[in-house]
């Protein structure tokens, strides 16, 4: 349960603080021109407009290909370096910090923690929404400590969501999966 | 201050037309392996400073930035981004161990244009949003205003300017790496489709995906390592202006003024007879020839003779771009200019096989932002 | 060791939601202003140091090469350095690199952002920050990242939202004093409870806003630096760290990179305790957590401490450490790279004792600004005395 802080002066609570300059200032000319959205509607400035043509198909290569491969088959799959000890997802080639290949690929559960979480009520690209959604960091069992992916919650009402709670990969049926991060639908409670 | 730099490991993929079987981070570290592998060090121990250089719109990512850290051994380390060629990362690297906080400096550089499926419409993003993109021209173009002009004014034939193309991708025939080796003859560019007139199909270096790696160390840690370096022994770079209406099109001063700045540096008076070759930008065939020119490289004030009397091919008096260039090795948007780098390295260790040239002890190399920039880098290296 | 750097002159646009001048325009306005301010001109730059943050919002490919000639470098080096949000910060390191090295005497440093031309908003142009093939697919935006940081860095210290908004009514009230600010408001903790919740628990005034906007520095050598102005400011440390992007592998509860950082810039500077020998700090403050997650980074109070260090007043303008006295992001405005820009800019009015209405009383000798960015990932810092 978060505590209160208690203030040894009541500083912070004031909403506005009388300082006096203590120098004479330069007499400095800042420029820069505002405009609201009713100047471009009512057509004050000129605008121009456009639709860029960018487009990309990217190379899953190696570790990803392996790890989306495994989803395609209801799997999550995850890489061990023996230097450091780490089970490490999303999988990789190479450890980070060891700087050296990896050894070899492990089977992880689909079931996890939840690391931290947010109830988002706006999109990617802010347009409101009314029933949040959930994306939470999720710790997967059989990866070392703290070794989580990002990804969706459902499957709760988003008050009694929590750090720390135990949640299941909920998968889309075998014939919907295609190898993406998405054939996992969302996370819901493990009962 | 009088701490020289040199380069003591480079590492760099093959440079192919695609690479599915890779990722961009599993491209990067097949390069660093092999860099950090030949400098015999470890990044996670001996490198003081990281530069990459990258654009965003290439790499599809925003603020790419965030990708680069982990494949290059460099994870919680001093790291950042140039948005620049890959020399300009030399650059980066060169000042940073000249303020002598710095021992170790790696630069990395990589390209997976088979991964833009809208080359052009991305490159389109280039142009000036308010004056030049709404006439809606491939950007190309551009290079077609310049190649016209140049040739009009400097009397340089297209002929000339096809026997650099062949040239250049003759020579990539011997470097095991170069993704774009063909033997081409005079003959076949009158079958070759016209893009932005004078400028035609190939005239165009075509792109490559590939990394390299360079790592550069002071003069102390040099000698610690007991290396045989390649040493940095002058640096330039510049801009000239962004606007497409007031640039000239014929003599590149911007060029011009980055050679002078690295001559200085590196004590040349006469650059034709202090440097051994040259590996130069020549994301058209034309440019070549106008780099030449504005690097005061050229032999007489016609750069077009300079390929028709066999002065620049591996075995003439002054060989340019050896290793087939980016028209015989593929261009690759940042890391051309670092594959140039490579390759002259490879050069002055006498490690370029085939294609080696005796008694190479100097080199220039050079790289050019491609379209629509003005933007420069040039760097001296001494064997 | 390198040649010492001093800043001699500063400038800046104001911060506005949406800035009738084009990018190059602004780079303009805040390149000459910076020049006037120390009485240097054009001619007597050797180098340009360039800062911007992602291509996208101005949705110009090679934006650097885009802003050039605005920025002044026209027939010079010129170089465009990029580290996310952190490029604001960092590209004071450029310029410190360019003169320390001996190579340049002078460099203009300047920082542009336009983010008001990405339609239909900004915020849009963020989902391509993420993985490509692990989390784009999931539709992520910004805030998430924020949310998740600051729910973990809330239940790992057992905070509550109510002394996390203490912060943002600090800097927006410090705003009012800013002329170049952007939503300077008198607000109350009330009023931040109350805005619209955007992504639990962060909330539509936890936030600082959009915008565009340009700063430039001119930095020089101690020589030129002597001779231009009798009131330099030293650039006496740079540091900067980039964290791992496998984001969802950490603890987001202690932002490491920044201690790193951090690090690196006190070793250069000499300063061995920075809670005593620091007079005055521009940690990033994005958002309102994000100013106490920095502050602990730069180990200016211990972890989980910088909440406590706010409540009692520590913080304020006329308190014993003050931070963010420019009124930072969330008051003066968040165009990317110039907004860490300016928090060295006003470090620099700070010790010059040129801050105006917001000049902090105990004649500061020494001030740290920190800017943030990439994935939660890049820390960039900056000492800078007299």
């Amino acid at each position: 349960m978060p505590k209160k802080l208690k203030s040894k002066t009541q500083k912070a609570r004031r909403t506005r603080q009388e300082t006096k300059p203590q120098s004479l200032t330069p007499n400095l000319q800042f420029m820069g021109t505002g405009l609201s959205s009713d100047d471009l509607k009512k057509g004050k400035v000129c605008t121009t407009y456009w639709i860029g043509d960018t487009k990309y198909a990217w190379d899953r290569g190696i570790a990803i290909g392996k790890y989306l491969e495994g989803m395609k088959h209801g799997k999550i799959l995850g890489v061990e370096c023996h230097k450091c000890g780490r089970k490490m997802v999303p999988p990789r080639i190479f450890c980070e910090w060891c700087f050296k290949p990896i050894d070899n690929w492990i089977e992880l559960f689909d079931t996890g923690t939840v690391n931290t979480f947010s109830l988002c009520y706006v999109t990617w690209d802010m347009q409101r929404v009314k029933n949040p959604i959930i994306p939470a960091v999720i710790e997967i069992d059989g990866a070392s400590k703290g070794m989580g992916i990002m990804h969706l919650l459902g499957e709760i009402d988003p008050k009694k969501v929590h750090i720390g709670m135990k949640v299941k990969a909920v998968w889309k049926s075998e014939k919907e999966r295609e190898g993406a991060i998405t054939d996992i639908k969302y996370w819901k409670p493990v009962k | 201050m009088s701490d020289r730099v040199g380069i003591i490991g480079i590492g760099a993929t093959q440079f192919r037309s695609i690479t599915p079987d890779v990722s961009y981070k599993e491209l990067m570290f097949e390069a660093a392996v092999k860099a950090y592998d030949d400098a015999g060090i470890n990044p996670r121990k001996d490198v003081d400073t990281f530069v990459t250089c990258a654009e965003d719109y290439i790499e599809g990512t925003s603020i790419f930035d965030e990708y680069v850290p982990d494949q290059i051994g460099a994870a919680l380390k001093p790291v950042h981004t140039i948005g620049g060629d890959g020399l300009h990362g030399i650059a980066t690297a060169f000042l940073q161990l000249k303020t002598g906080r710095f021992d170790i400096a790696v630069v990395e550089a990589h390209c997976k244009p088979s991964n833009m499926l809208t080359p052009d419409g991305i490159e389109a993003c280039g142009q000036d949003p308010i004056y030049n993109r709404p006439l809606k021209l491939n950007t190309h173009f551009i290079a077609g205003l310049e190649m016209n002009r140049f040739c009009y004014e400097t009397g340089v034939t297209y002929d000339q300017c096809a026997k650099v193309v062949i040239k250049n991708r003759r020579n990539a025939l011997n470097n095991p790496i170069a993704g774009r080796a063909a033997k081409l003859k005079l003959n076949d560019f009158k079958y070759a489709e016209s893009v932005s007139c004078p400028l035609t199909e190939l005239d165009i270096a075509q792109p490559a995906d590939g990394a390299v790696v360079i790592v550069l160390a002071n003069e102390s840690k040099v000698r610690a390592l007991k290396k045989e370096p390649i040493w940095v022994s002058g640096i330039g770079w510049c801009n000239g202006t962004a606007t497409l209406e007031s640039r000239d099109w014929v003599y590149l001063n911007y060029v011009t003024k980055a050679a002078e700045m690295a001559y200085k540096m590196a004590g040349i008076a006469d650059p034709q007879k202090d440097i051994s070759f040259a590996e130069i930008d020549d994301r058209y065939s034309y440019k070549e020839l106008q780099h030449l020119m504005a690097l005061k490289l050229c032999c007489s004030c016609n750069p077009g003779q300079c390929v028709d009397n066999g002065r620049t091919e591996i075995n003439g008096e002054f060989p340019v771009n050896p290793s087939g260039g980016a028209l015989g090795m593929g261009y690759m948007y940042e890391a051309t200019g670092l594959a140039r780098l490579y390759c002259a390295v490879e050069q002055l260790r006498g490690n370029a096989g085939k294609n080696q040239i005796k008694n190479a002890k100097t080199a220039l190399v050079q790289g050019w932002r491609g379209l629509p920039t003005t933007s420069t880098a040039v760097t001296i290296l001494n064997a | 060791m390198g040649n010492r750097v001093a800043i001699v002159g500063a400038g800046m646009t104001k911060f506005v939601r949406r800035a009738q001048e084009t990018g190059k325009e602004l780079c303009y306005e805040a390149a000459k202003m910076a020049l006037d301010s120390c009485d240097m001109n054009l001619d007597q730059i050797d180098a340009v140091a360039l800062g911007t943050a992602p291509d996208t919002f101005d949705g110009v490919h090679m934006k650097g090469e885009y802003l050039s000639d605005g920025a002044g470098a026209f027939g010079k080096p010129y170089m465009r350095s990029y580290v996310g949000g952190g490029t604001g910060v960092f590209s004071v390191a450029q310029g410190w690199y360019h003169i320390a090295s001996g190579l340049m005497d002078t460099c203009l440093v300047i920082c542009e952002e336009k983010m008001s031309s990405y339609r239909p908003h900004p915020q849009g142009a963020f989902l391509t920050i993420f993985d490509h093939t692990t989390e784009r697919p999931l539709k992520p935006n910004l805030l998430w990242i924020f949310a998740l940081e600051m729910n973990r860095y809330m239940s790992t210290y057992g905070l509550r939202k109510e002394d996390i908004a203490l912060v943002a009514v600090k800097n927006k009230n410090n705003a009012l004093d800013h002329p170049c600010a952007q939503i300077a408001k008198a607000v109350t903790v009330k009023d931040i409870l109350n805005s619209e919740v955007l992504a639990w628990p962060v909330q539509r005034l936890d936030v600082s806003p959009v915008s565009d906007g340009a700063v430039a520095l001119i930095l020089t050598n101690e020589t030129i630096a002597r001779r231009v102005t009798n009131k330099p400011v030293w650039i006496e440390g740079v540091g900067w760290s980039l964290e791992t992007s496998y984001w969802t592998n950490r603890d987001l509860c202690y932002p490491r990179y920044v201690e790193e950082a951090a690090r690196m810039a006190y070793k250069m500077a000499g300063v061995t305790c920075p809670r005593q020998q620091i007079h005055v700090a521009e940690p990033y403050d994005p958002f309102d957590y994000k100013e106490l997650h920095h502050m602990e980074g730069l180990m200016l109070c211990g972890k989980g401490e910088a909440p406590q260090m706010t409540v009692d007043g520590i913080t304020q303008r006329d308190g014993e450490l003050p931070v963010c006295p420019s009124g930072g992001l969330l008051g003066v405005g968040n165009p990317i790279a110039a907004a860490g820009l300016m928090k060295v800019a006003e470090l620099f009015w700070q010790l010059r004792g040129e801050a105006g209405k917001r000049q902090i009383a105990r004649k500061p000798k020494r001030g740290v600004a920190q800017a943030w960015g990439d994935l939660m990932q890049v820390g960039t810092v900056v000492v800078v005395g007299i």
